[in-house]
C-alpha cells in the first residue's frame, strides 16, 4: 500500500473566495491514522490556516462531522485505510452556511434544540431532601437510545429536506425531544408537542430515513418523528372523538 | 492584515456562504433515489384505488356496463400499462412495509418486539389479503 494519500479539502476562505474551491494535500499514510489525523497533519505541518472542529478525538464530542468522500462521518472515527488509494475528499457538512473552511455555522439547530425545551420539566420539583427521582431499568431503557445523541450534525447534513426547507426543526432536535419525553421523570410532553407538531415539525419529514443510516450512535431520529406523527394522529383523532377529554 | 483578495469582503462582516441545492440532489446517493422512486409510486397508489371504484361503480350499473369495462381492461396497451402500475405498486408496497417498524414500536412483558417480527406481520397481513381476493376472483371463474 503506498506511503503517502493525497486530501482534497473543500476551501473557503472568505477574504480570498467568493466561494469554496478544492485544495490537495499529500500527507503520510499510517494504518492507524483516521481523517482527523491527516487534517490534523494539514494543519501542524502544511497549512496552518486550514480551519475545522474537533475535539475528543473518541466518537463522543461530536465536533468533527464532516463530509468524507461525499458521506456524512465522525472523522475521528474513520480510518484512512478504508478510503484507500483516495484522494480522500473531505467537505463541510451540508445544510449549514460555511463560515470557514470546515466550519458550518450551528447556531440554527441551536436555536431549533431551545424550542423543544431539551431538560427535564417538572410541574413541581421536588425537594432536595425527599431524595433522588428514581427509575427502574425499563423506564432508563425507554429513552437510552435517544440520550446517545452527541449533536454531531450529521443527521441534519443527511437530511435533504432540512437543507431544501431551512424552517424544517430537524431530526436530531426531534429526537432530542422524545428522549425526555420518554423519560419517566418528565412532565414537559405536551409543551413539546405544541411545538414539535407544527407544519415546520414533524410533518415536514418525508421519511426519507437517511438520518437513521448515518446516524454514529444508533439514535434512529427517522423512528422518533414517526412515532411522534404517531401520537400527534392519535392525539387529534382522540380530540375529535372525545373533545372533552384532556390531550 | 494582508489585502483581501475577494473584493466584495469586509473586515469584521464575515461573508457565509451557503450552497446552492442542485436540482438532481436526489441522484447522489442510492437511499435518495429510493426515496425519490417511492415518493414517484405513490400516485399509482391513489390510480389503483380510481381503478377499482371504477370497476365497482360499473358492476352497480349492471352487466353490460362492467363487460365494457372489463373489455378495456383486456387491451393489450392497457394490460402492458397496468403491468407496470403492478410493478410500480409493489416497489411502493415492499418498500412503505419495510419502514413500518420504525413508527409501530411495541413491546411485550418490557421488551421491544423485533422489527423483524413487526415487518413479517405487515407482509403477512398483506399476502393474506391477497390470497383472499384473490380466492374471491379467480376461485369463481
Amino acid at each position: 500500500m503506498s506511503d503517502s494519500v493525497t486530501i482534497e479539502v473543500r476551501r473557503y476562505r472568505p477574504e480570498q473566495e467568493s466561494e469554496p474551491c478544492w485544495e490537495s494535500f499529500e500527507v503520510p499514510f499510517r494504518r492507524e491514522w483516521m481523517v482527523l489525523d491527516a487534517l490534523n497533519y494539514i494543519k501542524d505541518h502544511l497549512d496552518g490556516t486550514l480551519s475545522y472542529r474537533w475535539s475528543c478525538r473518541m466518537g463522543v464530542c461530536g465536533s468533527c462531522g464532516m463530509l468524507v468522500n461525499g458521506e456524512p462521518l465522525l472523522t475521528c472515527a474513520t480510518y484512512l485505510e478504508g478510503l484507500m488509494p483516495g484522494p480522500i475528499r473531505v467537505e463541510p457538512l451540508n445544510g449549514f452556511p460555511v463560515v470557514r473552511d470546515l466550519i458550518g455555522d450551528l447556531g440554527d439547530f441551536l436555536e431549533k434544540l431551545e424550542r423543544v425545551k431539551p431538560w427535564i420539566v417538572r410541574e413541581e420539583e421536588r425537594d432536595v431532601s425527599e431524595g433522588e427521582y428514581l427509575q427502574t431499568p425499563e423506564q432508563l431503557a425507554a429513552y437510552k437510545s435517544y440520550a446517545m445523541c452527541i449533536n454531531c450534525m450529521l443527521c441534519y447534513s443527511a437530511c435533504p429536506i432540512y437543507e431544501l426547507e431551512p424552517h424544517f426543526i430537524g431530526p436530531a432536535v426531534i429526537a432530542l425531544a422524545q428522549r425526555y419525553n420518554f423519560d419517566s421523570r418528565d412532565e414537559g410532553v405536551e409543551e413539546r408537542m405544541d411545538v414539535i407538531s407544527q407544519q415546520d415539525g414533524i410533518w415536514s419529514c418525508t421519511f426519507v430515513g437517511e438520518c437513521s443510516t448515518v446516524c454514529p450512535k444508533n439514535v434512529d431520529p427517522a423512528g422518533a418523528i414517526q412515532r411522534y406523527k404517531v401520537r400527534a394522529t392519535a392525539d387529534f383523532m382522540k380530540s375529535m372523538v372525545m373533545p372533552w377529554a384532556k390531550r | 492584515m494582508g489585502q483581501a483578495l475577494n473584493p466584495d469582503h469586509t473586515p469584521y462582516h464575515p461573508k457565509w456562504y451557503r450552497r446552492r441545492i442542485p436540482i438532481f440532489w436526489w441522484l447522489s446517493k442510492r437511499g435518495y433515489v429510493k426515496f425519490i422512486t417511492r415518493e414517484l409510486t405513490s400516485p399509482f397508489v391513489v390510480y389503483a384505488v380510481l381503478l377499482l371504484l371504477v370497476q365497482v361503480g360499473a358492476l352497480a350499473r349492471g352487466q353490460p356496463a362492467y363487460q365494457r369495462v372489463e373489455d378495456w381492461l383486456g387491451r393489450g396497451p392497457v394490460v402492458a400499462w397496468h403491468a407496470f402500475v403492478l410493478a410500480a405498486l409493489v416497489f411502493h408496497s415492499v418498500t412503505w412495509l419495510n419502514l413500518a417498524p420504525s413508527a409501530l414500536v411495541l413491546r411485550l412483558r418490557g421488551a421491544r418486539v423485533p422489527d423483524g417480527v413487526i415487518r413479517a406481520a405487515h407482509f403477512g397481513a398483506w399476502a393474506a389479503c391477497s390470497a383472499m381476493l384473490g380466492w374471491l376472483l379467480l376461485g369463481r371463474v
